[in-house]
């Protein structure tokens, strides 16, 4: 019997992600260096699992409230007031979620009417155009460049934008190209909002891990903070990718929209993740430091490394991702990316998998041990070498 | 500091490698290598060996830092807390010993079950963690915590006293 006529015709549309072929090979090798596992390599912080696991020991493991637990969303306030210098009412305006991806499926499900247009900067990360064609909307992709350090700009905004554009999806620092916004850039990205009239989703999940500058947050910004919704984790600042917990916050009719769909939906975040989550937050500020200052010198030796070697590669100012240029080797990504796993058995995620502006260039995270990316590295020269000695 | 003294009567069949290593020397695989008369490859291959065995657990610089410098409070705590059946003491020295504020745990004889040494940022950080997190965990039937005040020897390095000139002739017959 032929089942696949059952599915809907949307979700057959539906593009693979390109992480998950490429990582259907990758898996069936052995003895892979991979630098394509988007998550930190660090565990989560113990005082993080013991707090669950007193948690669970005290009996906590029943619904909380939709909104999630009220002491989270407090400490969320605070921790969001601290350091994005926006405060939010507990009660209304904060709603824990399933990971910051349940927040951009219940933001696109609650806020995305058929037809509408949804801007978002490309490349990035495989979940936001999904998110708009799963609920019928038109996405626009907005180019990001390496001249810009792929930083998003107010006038790829201007030149893609069209009438019916309704929101501007945000992910700063950038998810694969670590590129990210000062404090002019963001100004005139909310000047153009503005005037557009325009719902911005900012995705700031790896705003901790900045580590030049300041992180600021559009939702900061005169006019920004009723028309965004900030969304923000665990999982990167953390570790706590597997704990699946994050939250979105904004006008409390906006919320109230999400919620909806989350109720019905989900119910409720674990409440172990959420015990977990305050911990994170009242306590967790030294651990994270430590881990944003260690990824800060894998960050500085990979960069260097990969410039060494002839893959021309900015410096992220942000996330644990370097976007390295393959260009100097002919090659396409692709290509690239499958030759270098075939010969050394180095994994590198091609461009192309985070939208159309990644062709020419891999992701390599850096979220792994320091004789894991020297090794890697020496064995991407190795290969580079080898392509330019082939010429 | 020649730690295989002191060792060199409880491990008789200690390794050379490992005696090598108990010396102290800060020494390369390939100058051990070059001691031992080993091959380079030979001295990589017996510290994983020694890794997996979890006998080498790590290296780390002893250092000498001055508490009123860095402002790193150390206690060492008395524990008591109450056997499982089963499993003893281990799985709550296991979950107490988790915690990035413990340096070392170790299981006594005594009046205590469990000593364990801890540091933090300030006294008051110290406090916080025996009173939120240590004292708290189903188990735990007291703690007695002790400041540490000063130090006078870490690891077998002498603190304050400056280090001795041995005086030793060039040549001597």
């Amino acid at each position: 019997m032929d089942t696949t006529r059952y599915i809907a015709k949307h979700v057959v549309n539906l593009p693979r992600s390109g992480i998950r072929d490429f990582f259907e090979i990758v898996s069936k090798m052995k003895d892979v260096i991979s630098l394509g596992i988007g998550e930190p390599d660090f565990d989560t912080p113990w005082h993080i699992r013991e707090a669950a696991i007193y948690a669970l020991e005290k009996g906590k493991t029943h619904y909380t409230s939709n909104l999630g637990l009220i002491e989270l969303r407090r400490a969320i306030n605070r921790y969001v007031e601290k350091n994005f210098n926006v405060s939010y009412r507990p009660e209304d305006e904060i709603l824990v979620t399933v990971g910051v991806s349940e927040a951009i499926d219940l933001a696109a499900r609650a806020l995305i009417n058929p037809g509408d247009k949804v801007m978002f900067h490309q490349p990035c990360y495989v979940s936001y155009h999904p998110s708009i064609t799963l609920t019928h909307g038109v996405a626009i992709p907005v180019p990001t460049y390496a001249k810009d350090n792929f930083a998003l700009t107010a006038e790829a905004l201007i030149a893609a934008w069209q009438p019916g554009c309704k929101m501007l999806m945000l992910n700063l620092p950038c998810n694969p190209t670590g590129g990210t916004c000062n404090r002019a850039q963001l100004e005139a990205i909310a000047k153009f909002v503005i005037e557009k009239d325009l719902l911005v989703l900012s995705d700031e999940i790896y705003s901790e891990l900045t580590f030049e500058g300041e992180h600021v947050s559009i939702a900061s910004f005169p006019g920004m903070k009723e028309r965004t919704i900030f969304l923000h984790g665990f999982s990167k600042a953390f570790a706590m990718t597997g704990w699946r917990i994050g939250y979105a916050c904004g006008p409390a009719t906006l919320i109230e929209a999400m919620m909806k769909v989350h109720q019905y939906s989900m119910m409720c975040a674990s409440i172990i993740s959420q015990e977990g989550a305050i911990e994170a937050l009242q306590r967790g500020e030294d651990g994270m430091k430590s881990m944003r200052e260690q990824y800060h010198r894998r960050r500085d030796f990979i960069v260097r490394r990969l410039n060494e070697i002839g893959l021309k590669c900015h410096m992220p100012r942000g996330s644990f991702y370097a976007f390295p240029s393959v260009a100097i080797t002919g090659m396409n990504e692709k290509d690239f990316a499958l030759g270098l796993l075939n010969a050394e058995k180095v994994a590198m995620v091609p461009g192309t998998a985070f939208g159309a502006n990644g062709a020419g260039f891999c992701r390599a995270c850096f979220a792994t041990g320091y004789d894991q990316l020297i090794e890697a590295s020496d064995r991407i020269e190795r290969y580079v070498q080898g392509i330019a000695a082939k010429k | 500091m020649d730690f295989s003294r002191r060792f060199a009567k409880l491990r008789p069949v200690m390794s050379p490698l490992i005696k090598l290593l108990l010396e102290g020397g800060k020494l390369s695989t390939a100058q051990m290598a070059q001691v031992l008369n080993l091959s380079e490859a030979d001295v990589n291959r017996q510290l994983e060996q020694l890794r997996a065995d979890r006998v080498l657990l790590g290296w780390r610089p002893v250092l000498n830092l001055v508490d009123e410098e860095t402002g790193i409070v150390r206690a060492v705590i008395e524990v008591r807390i109450t056997p499982e059946r089963g499993g003893g003491f281990n799985r709550l020295a296991d979950r107490i010993s988790r915690f990035d504020e413990v340096e070392s745990c170790y299981l006594m004889s005594g009046g205590y079950d469990l000593l364990v040494f801890v540091s933090g940022s300030s006294l008051q950080k110290v406090a916080a963690f025996v009173s939120e997190k240590l004292s708290t965990i189903e188990g735990v039937l007291s703690t007695a915590t002790h400041f540490l005040l000063r130090s006078y020897k870490e690891q077998g390095f002498l603190l304050d006293l400056p280090a001795e000139d041995n005086n030793r002739l060039k040549v001597a017959p």
